[in-house]
């Protein structure tokens, strides 16, 4: 009986056997797992390039770029005084279905509500469904800068704020403001399962999901009613690789199309691959030593600028880096707008230096401690080595340094709150707005903060007062301009020694049409063609 | 001799003794689980946040929300209660039950688990046998060598050569994953094998079979090494004893003196080893699971390190406790069964 049972299970199928998926299947060997299906609480990039896929934002960055672009919402109109957004919304956008759901209507204004209710007002019965930590509406200044949200009509919004801030459309086109569905939600909890939307997610955008194995896969499907026309695959699967190498063996092999973070020691191999792309951007990132301002020797910029010019950054960027990475002038990456090409780094000059030294009243050179973070970081593949270099060439100027080092939250921790004379940190940029590097992390206020991100402690008056005008200025002219006059004046006062810009390589099979990189480090498969099936 | 009936009782004394002792280790467990994590510096909240950091009075107010305000040993006691109670908490990473999780991902590590000491029993007991019945011939030295460098091979490394040489080299194995991307399996048992063939494409069986090989090798490697020594050497002394002297004086062929005498005899040593050897595939489970993308236990312990999610490393920790401990239980009565004398000698 049994194996009778058995042989049926093995033959019958043969006759049912579902249709073979559809021909066009893009697969990206992704390093991990996501955390969940609720944008709003994710902290991960591995979370965001999965949950993009699914839903969908108000405003979106261009793709392969850091340009706001229209969403859901078609065009929005922004008042005089830069306080009040109005946003349209289209009015052809639908949601996905599920087993336990059935949308009734579109998107609408209810929904674009909900998304940020959700995250901002405790008494929402969301607030703490799944986690009530919103971290990135909560890093992003969101409950600060709101004043009110409110549905119009249907179709408009009407989001007010407590004073102008320019990033704001920028921020709204950040993964943490993905769309939920408001009707799905309510079913939910009336059903007493609310936590299920973050479970078997319903979005808007372009691709539904289809299933998702932890630690080993992630499946969707192109959504044909999307409201930007439907993918040009049919199928998209995560195939969740988590080491570097294994990733490179898959798609050699054809068992992936596309990989992110490959081994440095496999790029040789990359480049050699007749079959393969390697794809190559710099990053929105940035990797620095800061100089604690507020200390001595540090708070005289002749110190700083002799220790900028002792240092040999393309030395150190080539021997760490590896081809992964170009040597930083300014604050910001070259890719984001308004970067000063005009502005000249500080030449590696150590007899120039030396004087300087001198002249500040250092003829026979300092002691100071050198910060190296304990861990590798997308802007610093390894900190310990670079501080090691770093450490020999200030040598030469008769610095002594002492390389230091804590576990990586209390390195953070000691580091915003000043303890170091040098520290190397870096950024990672959120929203493409250079505000959020220049204002972040130069200002006064995160200078004064112990816990802010400005751990040079550099507060210049002339700078700050750059940076929080070009915050209310909503002429994106007229912030170019400030922001380039704002990194002259960081480059004469170097509050840091900027090391490099990490750059981004991706291998793409050759048959993979139109993937861009995004300057965010996110993978989007949105638009992207198979060829030759 | 056959046993008499107070054996019966003996064995059970011998049970309950073995299953008592239990539950000192279990608290063990939690101890360690508990405090080791919490050694390590750096808090979850703080690894979290990354460059930007996190604001002091937020950080004061999520420590309160998971409970980390309170002092250790109130922690601690807060946990004991609920695990009692057979909650092992969620995940501060995906908020999902670490029990829940734990059950999706064990059934994969249990598969590629028992196939690699499949793996191990089907080619180390031969090759033991043999390399001690020929002792000091070819084979012997050839079996030695290669199971005291199967041994000493880092995981890691063996892994990423044989994906080199097998997967994308001569294109027989694929590199890694359970099954091909193209099936979708509704998981029913999580075992794929199993789940396959009750499924509507019976060839992906053969896709899982085909994905189960080389991880299968990797993580057998040590398990065979060591029972290769193993069953050599038991029979190595068995052999030498007066009974089988007696056994060959009698004229028995030398299959009946191998097989039925040797052997029983020789693998008491070995099913011991067998059992600690569960504890050893668990911990190999992790390299191999990570290498070849297998979505076990394993790999998800090794995230909530590095990510210090409390929880789940507490709840692992003290299940993957349970089962080793419920194993080598299990072959402490196999054992039993297998030598009278245990028995016998409460």
């Amino acid at each position: 009986m049994k194996k009778s049972a058995l042989f049926a299970a093995i033959c019958v199928p043969a006759f049912l056997a579902a249709a073979p998926l559809a021909a066009k299947t893009l697969v990206y060997c992704s390093e991990g797992s996501p955390e969940n299906f609720y944008p709003g609480i994710n902290t991960t990039g591995t979370s965001f390039d999965v949950n993009e896929h699914i839903y969908d934002n108000i405003v979106d960055f261009e793709r392969g770029g850091t340009q706001v672009v229209p969403g859901l919402a078609e065009k929005w109109d922004i008042s005089a005084d830069g306080t009040v957004y109005t946003f349209h919304i289209r009015k052809n956008a639908k949601f996905h279905s599920n087993k336990s759901f059935k949308p009734t209507r579109n998107v609408n204004a209810d929904d674009i509500v909900f998304m940020i209710e959700r995250q901002w007002k405790e008494d929402n019965p969301y607030f703490k469904v799944t986690s009530p930590n919103h971290s990135y509406f909560t890093d992003m200044g969101m409950p600060k800068l709101l004043k009110s949200v409110e549905k119009v009509d249907d179709y408009t919004v009407r989001i007010t704020l407590n004073q102008p801030e320019a990033p704001f459309l920028a921020n709204l086109a950040m993964q943490w403001a993905g769309v939920q569905s408001k009707e799905y939600a309510d079913a939910m909890l009336k059903a007493g399962t609310p936590e299920k939307i973050d479970q078997d997610p319903i979005g808007s955008g372009p691709f539904t999901l289809v299933n998702y194995q932890k630690d080993a896969i992630v499946r969707f499907k192109a959504f044909p009613e999307y409201w930007g026309g439907k993918a040009k695959i049919d199928d998209l699967v995560f195939a969740i690789t988590p080491d570097a190498s294994v990733r490179w063996a898959k798609l050699q092999k054809g068992e992936c199309h596309v990989m992110p973070y490959p081994n440095p020691a496999d790029i040789e191999a990359i480049k050699k691959d007749p079959n393969v792309t390697l794809m190559e951007q710099a990053g929105l990132n940035v990797g620095y030593l800061a100089y604690q301002t507020t200390k001595k020797p540090f708070d005289d910029v002749r110190v700083r600028k002799a220790f900028n010019m002792a240092m040999n950054k393309k030395a150190i960027v080539d021997a760490v880096f590896l081809g992964s990475g170009v040597p930083a002038t300014n604050p910001i990456p070259p890719s984001m707008w308004s970067f000063n090409k005009s502005i000249k780094d500080d030449e590696y000059n150590p007899e120039a230096a030396k004087k300087l030294l001198a002249e500040a009243g250092y003829p026979n050179g300092l002691e100071t401690d050198l910060w190296a973070m304990p861990v590798q970081r997308p802007y610093n593949p390894n900190a310990r080595r670079i501080a090691e270099l770093m450490q020999a060439d200030l040598a030469k100027i008769g610095v002594k340094a002492e390389i230091k080092s804590f576990e990586w939250g209390e390195y953070r921790k000691r580091a915003q709150a000043g303890e170091h004379q040098m520290a190397q940190l870096g950024w990672t940029g959120d929203n493409g707005d250079p505000d959020n590097f220049l204002h972040t992390l130069l200002g006064c206020a995160s200078a004064q903060s112990n816990s802010g991100s400005n751990i040079a402690k550099w507060c210049y008056k002339p700078f700050d007062d750059l940076v929080t005008k070009a915050k209310v200025v909503t002429n994106q002219a007229e912030r170019t301009k400030l922001y380039e006059e704002a990194q002259k004046i960081f480059k004469e006062q170097a509050p840091w020694f900027t090391v490099a810009h990490a750059v981004q390589l991706k291998p793409v099979r050759k048959e993979v049409v139109d993937f861009k990189l995004s300057p965010f480090g996110r993978h989007t498969f949105y638009g992207v063609d198979i060829k030759g099936k | 001799m056959a046993a008499p009936p107070f054996s019966v009782l003996a064995m059970l004394r011998f049970i309950l003794t073995r299953v008592s002792l239990i539950i000192p280790t279990f608290i063990g467990i939690t101890l360690l689980a508990f405090f080791l994590i919490r050694l390590v510096p750096g808090d979850p909240i703080e690894t979290l946040a990354g460059e930007r950091g996190i604001d002091p009075a937020r950080h004061e107010q999520l420590r309160k929300e998971y409970g980390f305000d309170k002092p250790i040993i109130v922690q601690y006691g807060i946990y004991l209660a609920r695990v009692l109670q057979g909650d092992l908490g969620k995940s501060m990473i995906t908020q999902e039950p670490v029990l829940n999780e734990f059950s999706s991902l064990f059934p994969a590590t249990i598969e590629l688990a028992l196939c690699a000491i499949i793996f191990a029993l089907v080619l180390g007991l031969p090759a033991g046998i043999i390399a001690a019945i020929r002792r000091n011939s070819i084979f012997d030295h050839g079996v030695m060598g290669i199971s005291l460098a199967g041994y000493s091979m880092p995981i890691f490394w063996w892994g990423l050569i044989l994906i080199l040489l097998f997967s994308v080299q001569f294109d027989l194995t694929p590199v890694s994953g359970r099954i091909d991307v193209l099936y979708y399996i509704e998981p029913i048992t999580g075992f794929l094998l199993i789940d396959t063939l009750l499924s509507d494409e019976p060839e992906a069986f053969w896709s899982a079979v085909n994905h189960l090989i080389l991880p299968t090798i990797v993580l057998g490697t040590v398990p065979l090494a060591v029972i290769a020594r193993m069953t050599r050497s038991a029979m190595l002394e068995v052999l030498g004893e007066d009974y089988i002297r007696t056994a060959k004086a009698k004229g028995l062929s030398r299959f009946r003196i191998v097989a039925l005498h040797a052997l029983r005899n020789a693998l008491i040593p070995v099913v011991t080893v067998i059992g600690l050897q569960i504890g050893v595939l668990f911990t190999g489970a992790i390299l191999t699971e990570t290498i070849f993308s297998w979505p076990g236990v394993g790999k998800w312990l090794i995230d909530a390190i590095f990510r210090r999610d409390y929880p789940v490393l507490q709840g692992g920790a003290l299940l993957l406790g349970v089962v080793v401990m419920s194993v080598n239980l299990l072959v402490d009565l196999a054992y039993g069964l297998i030598n009278p004398r245990i028995r016998h000698t409460r």
